[in-house]
């Protein structure tokens, strides 16, 4: 790891301040991602500003249509929150599949999302959940948010502060694991609003996307059969060692019928 | 260099560490607590497991600043002078280690199940194991001495 200097703000507004004022800033929340990459020396910022001593930003609380969650919101915290239990069980059930529990001791709701990681299983569940994101500057639409591999809408100054996610009918996030890391190979979310179903695909392409064919033909009937014969398009799909864009194309489909499965239960 | 204090098995502690350094290295290096290991470095093999603010996190996954003023608890934490925890005596009763490498992380992150869970079924001490990676024994003895611990040790952890 090179060297760098660390911040440890104790408000959003000087830690907004720092992350405007210095040169090649990052923001630290749980540091799963970000640690692991710096050792690697794939990132190498020259300052580290710490979210964690900042009050205020973890809390889990419903909201008249689902549940709102803080960007420091632990991963563990969420799959046992009773809030999220009670509202949305899919989003704690996604919540506990994420890495293992010393990661989920650390992970953060907010870390995950503005990192936008291909194989991250929250952007799933946030597309798919139609989520409202929170900043210091306004609030993003959950289909604006995700702009591509690692990208997001967010501005290089702007920090991430809450997500609210809407409650769905009935919802599931399923996913195929890689053995080894937990990260999704393909996770499907599925979420049914009362007959307008969003589907969320993570894993498969460089960045979460929504498969609009599936939607539909969900709309018009919410069970696995309503899928039969359709696919996606798996040409431009992520290709490595672990599995074949064809294979991740294949996977989407079979992923997709379990949620509906799971969720119609 | 920053100096950090910190709570370590009930002992404050303080020392400089470079902003770099991982909370691991602090406390084999700076505290010679050389107890809890360094595995992959990768946040996987689970080696490096301590209870952070009565949590278990992976110190090789955490810099040393970020422990400054928090309560850690390391595996030199659990003996009570020769007498071993009850956990670590049920690891030897049921011979749940082999060389022993990855023990100390296995005992501290089961100790954490344990103390959200007194009774934990043989599925839940598996999908719990996730992040703990043993090479020797093929984690069957390491169950049984987490069950073999629930059974003693009643109540509390």
């Amino acid at each position: 790891m090179y060297k760098f200097d660390y911040h440890t703000p104790d408000s959003v507004d000087t830690a907004s301040q720092l992350l405007g004022d210095l040169e090649e800033a990052k923001l630290v929340a749980g540091g799963m991602t970000l640690l692991p990459t710096m050792k690697l020396r794939l990132a190498q910022p020259d300052h580290l500003i710490d979210m964690n001593a900042i009050g205020g930003l973890d809390g889990i609380r419903a909201t008249s249509d689902g549940v709102e969650i803080g960007a420091m919101a632990r991963h563990a915290d969420v799959a046992a929150s009773q809030v999220v239990r009670g509202q949305i069980p899919a989003l704690a059930e996604l919540a506990s599949l994420i890495g293992d529990p010393q990661v989920r001791h650390r992970g953060t709701m907010g870390g995950s999302v503005a990192n936008n990681d291909p194989a991250a299983d929250y952007p799933a569940g946030v597309l798919a959940l139609n989520a409202t994101l929170r900043t210091t500057r306004r609030e993003i639409r959950a289909d604006d948010f995700f702009t591509d591999m690692f990208e997001t809408a967010l501005a290089e100054d702007e920090i991430l502060l809450s997500c609210t996610f809407a409650k769905p009918a009935r919802a599931a996030y399923v996913k195929f694991p890689n053995p080894a890391s937990r990260y999704a190979i393909v996770g499907v979310f599925v979420a049914d609003f009362a007959g307008s179903v969003r589907v969320a695909v993570t894993g498969a392409a460089g960045c979460v996307f929504r498969a609009t064919d599936f939607e539909n033909a969900l709309g018009e009937s919410f069970v696995p059969e309503a899928l039969d014969g359709l696919s996606v398009d798996g040409s431009e799909f992520n290709e490595d060692l672990h599995a074949s864009g064809e294979y991740r194309a294949h996977l989407v489909g079979v992923m997709a019928k379990r949620a509906v499965a799971a969720a119609a239960q | 260099m920053p100096e950090i204090s910190l709570t370590v098995n009930g002992q404050s502690m303080s020392g400089q560490a470079e902003t770099r350094e991982l909370l691991v290295d602090f406390i084999r290096d700076h505290l010679k607590l050389t107890g809890t290991h360094v595995g992959c470095d990768t946040s996987q093999c689970g080696a490096c497991v301590v209870h952070v603010n009565g949590r278990s996190v992976k110190s090789c996954t955490m810099l040393a600043v970020q422990a400054n003023g928090a309560n850690v608890t390391t595996i030199e934490g659990l003996a009570q002078g020769d007498q071993l925890h009850p956990l670590q005596a049920a690891f030897r009763e049921e011979h749940g280690l082999q060389c022993g490498f990855c023990t100390p992380g296995m005992i501290m992150s089961t100790l954490d199940l344990l103390k959200q869970n007194n009774n934990p079924s043989e599925t839940e001490i598996r999908e719990w194991l996730e992040g703990n990676l043993c090479r020797c024994t093929g984690y069957h003895n390491i169950v049984k001495s987490v069950q073999r611990a629930a059974a003693n040790h009643q109540g509390e952890w």
